[in-house]
This record gives C-alpha cells, structure tokens and sequence, in this order.
C-alpha cells in the first residue's frame, strides 16, 4: 500500500524553487519600504508589529494545545465539556482569540483516526497550535491530503491498518479543528506536566500519533 | 471564482516536505509581513474580502510564490486599493508631504486584545432556523460563482450527510463583495471518500467539510 501511495506523488520541480541570496534581499528591501510607507502614514506604528510578532513567536504555539490535550487525558469531565463545545472549554485554559473563535475538536480513537487540513488557503487553529508550519500552507499537503490521505501520512511515517476508519477535516469556514489524540500506552502514571510534554503538533494536527514513551 | 487555490483533490504537487524544527519564521521579512498583515486588517475590511484578493492572484503567481510573498503582495494590493499611498510614493518609498491629517495607528494594546479576543463568524441575527437536520441527504450545489467563495470545487454535485449544525454564520460569497454578511446555517457535511473520489477509495473513509445553508439542497432518493 504505502509503495502505491508513493507512486501517487511524483516530484514537482517548479515547488523546489530556492530563492538566490540576492532575491531574498531584495524581498527584505521591499519589505522594509512597506513599512516605511505605512509607517509614515499612520497606518501601523512598529511598537504594534512588535507586538505582534512577539505574541506568534513567544506566547501561543502548540504547548497551548498540549495542555488541553493532557488536561483531557486526565480529566474525564474536562475530556466530554471539550468534545461537546471545545471552545468554552479551551478557554478555562486561558486559550482563545483570532482563528480559534469557533472551535472544535475531534477525538482519534483505535478506529478512527482524524486528519486537519484547509484545501483553501491554510485556516489552522491559532490560539493553540500557533502559526502553521510551511508543509500545511504548500500545495502538496492542501491538494493531497482530500483525495490521498492515508498516502500523506505514509510521508509522515504514520501507516494505518485498513480497518481504521480515516476521517479528514477541511476547515472551509471560520471553525477550527483540533485533534485529540490517543493517550499512549505506558503513561498510566504520568502527571498532566509529564503527559503535556509528549504532546506534539504533529499529533494534534492529526498527521501523527504519540509514540509510547518507553 | 475557480482557479489555483481551490487545489483540494490535485494530485501533481509531489511528497509533502515537513521541515525538521521548523521555525516559526524564516527570516525577518516574514515576521513584518505578518505583522503588517495583522496590523492593517482592520483597515481592510471583512477576511472573506482579504482571501479574495489571494485568489484573484494568477496562477502562476499563486504558485511561484511562497505563502509570505502572497501575503506581502496583498498588502500592496490592498492599500493601494484603499489609496494609503500612490503609485508614486509607492515606487519612490518617500512619501510626499501633504495636508492631510495622519492617520492614528492601531496601538499595541488595542492589537493584543484583537488577538486574544478575534473576530467571531457566528452571528445572533440572520436565518437562524435551520433547513436540514443532523443525518439528513444533502447534496452541494453544483455552482460557479464568479467571485469569492468557499464552496471547493471537489463536492459540487456530490451527494453527503449533514453531521452537525455550528449555528448561524455570515456568509462569505457576499460579505466578501461588500453584500452584506447574510447570516445563515453553516453545517458540517460528511462526504464518502467514494462519493468525493470514486468506487477505489477506500469504502470507510470520509472528508467532512463546512458548508453554509445556499452551498446546499436537499437529496431525495
């Protein structure tokens, strides 16, 4: 099976472009003329775009989502509140806000395995997973992952027995899905810190599982 | 509008290519184009209104460029639009002095709490009772609209099950052309992988995709 995936993705030249060093800097120049101008102009101050970017690089990534994620593995009551309206439960975490106004999440269980992707454009769920990665936004991921996903995984590593049931979800509108992902064996006696730091985004996206940790 | 962004059910594009700890940007240009983006939305109106100008790139373009280069030529687009500067200033980067009042940027606070707080899509007023119920056939219309929407290509025509309803939603097709938001029942729809992609899909899997209430008519039979 996974031989035949692979066979489904044939290499896209064009997409492996790399920008020469002299692109790049005159990408950053014309940047930096924008700003400029819309700095000029009353538009926007740099005390703001500071802000900004010090808020997608420092405080709201995937640790967000990994709490809600371990909070649900040790909280029975937390786990059905998420499941039934997962975004008045993320935010008794302190979580919420752009892209993640409407949320919803989605449970991978030893049947069903659940998958995000936007076929669109590249609506992920900010306020707990942070920005998406580059692979989420290109074209192979957005294209495939609708008619092929069990193929995508298989680029993920992840190859799921026929019987599993593979669910994906395309986030056409404004809600925002995330994964919860199986608990792994061997964390029985794990503290919420503990199971916390196993969760990964890859996991949460819905492209990976959580390895045992023994 | 059909075009190159409405790329779900390609095939062509090759592997996907995670980066091993990949950063949250690659370089200081992408942190401003974020920003900038961020910064200037409110001044821009509607997101529907900002994915549009995405689309209306060619596909050439949409393709040669990397997702923060798309983005940096939206914002161009927009306040070139919008006439914060003119072509002159925007050529020269010197902007030419003038007797209008500058405008107030948006403060940090005031941003912050448009992060922490968004922008919901959900609304109270509109068409609030919905047409079809949890299980019910459905089929997506097979339509073409010419300007913005969320309707894929890839379930026009196909025949799907309503899985749940989120409520009442503005509608981007019109509030993306200045139409007003026209507030209707968004569902979640459940589609066959066989349905969507033919009898050699495999028979357990599924796409459930949101589709407001006009992307949408009854199946019968």
């Amino acid at each position: 099976m996974a031989e035949k995936h692979q066979h489904d993705a044939p290499p896209s030249p064009y997409l492996e472009k790399r920008r020469t060093a002299a692109e790049t800097e005159a990408l950053e120049e014309r940047v930096r003329r924008l700003e400029n101008l819309l700095t000029e102009k009353g538009i926007v101050s740099k005390k703001t775009l500071d802000r900004v970017v010090s808020i997608y690089e420092n405080d709201l990534g995937p640790l967000n989502g990994a709490k809600v994620v371990a909070r649900a593995w040790v909280d029975e009551a937390y786990r059905q509140r998420l499941l039934a309206d997962a975004t008045k439960a993320i935010k008794e975490l302190g979580f919420g806000g752009l892209q993640g106004e409407h949320m919803v999440v989605v449970e991978n269980t030893a049947t069903v395995h659940n998958i995000v992707a936007c076929t669109l454009c590249s609506c992920y769920p900010w306020p707990v997973l942070g920005l998406p990665p580059t692979w989420y936004k290109n074209p192979p991921y957005r294209s495939r992952i609708a008619i092929d996903p069990r193929g995508v995984l298989v680029e993920f590593g992840l190859e799921l027995d026929d019987s599993i049931e593979v669910r994906v979800w395309d986030s056409s509108a404004e809600i925002r899905y995330l994964v919860l992902p199986e608990r792994p064996q061997g964390t029985e006696g794990f503290s919420e810190e503990e199971l916390t730091a196993l969760v990964t985004r890859d996991s949460m996206i819905g492209v990976a599982r959580i390895n045992s940790p023994s | 509008m059909n075009s190159i962004h409405d790329m779900g059910g390609m095939t062509c594009f090759g592997a996907v290519k995670p980066e091993e700890d990949e950063p949250v940007f690659h370089g200081e240009w992408e942190r401003r184009v974020l920003a900038l983006t961020l910064a200037t939305s409110v001044l821009f109106g509607p997101l529907d209104r900002r994915r549009h100008v995405l689309e209306q790139l060619s596909p050439l373009e949409y393709l040669s460029y990397s997702y923060y280069e798309r983005w940096l030529a939206r914002i161009e687009h927009l306040s070139k639009e919008a006439g914060v500067f003119t072509d002159e200033e925007f050529a020269s980067g010197v902007v030419e002095p003038s007797e209008v009042v500058p405008n107030v940027p948006i403060d940090p606070d005031t941003m912050d709490s448009i992060i922490r707080q968004g922008d919901p899509s959900g609304r109270d007023s509109g068409r609030s009772e919905p047409c079809f119920a949890v299980g019910d056939r459905v089929s997506a219309r097979n339509i073409n609209p010419p300007g913005h929407t969320r309707l894929v290509r890839y379930v026009r025509g196909r025949v799907g099950v309503i899985h749940r309803l989120h409520g009442t939603h503005l509608f981007p097709d019109t509030t993306a052309h200045d139409k007003g938001e026209n507030p209707q029942p968004l569902y979640s729809v459940r589609f066959d992988a066989t349905e969507l992609w033919g009898s050699l899909a495999p028979i357990k899997d599924s796409l459930f995709i949101d589709l407001w209430e006009d992307y949408l008519e009854a199946e019968n039979g």
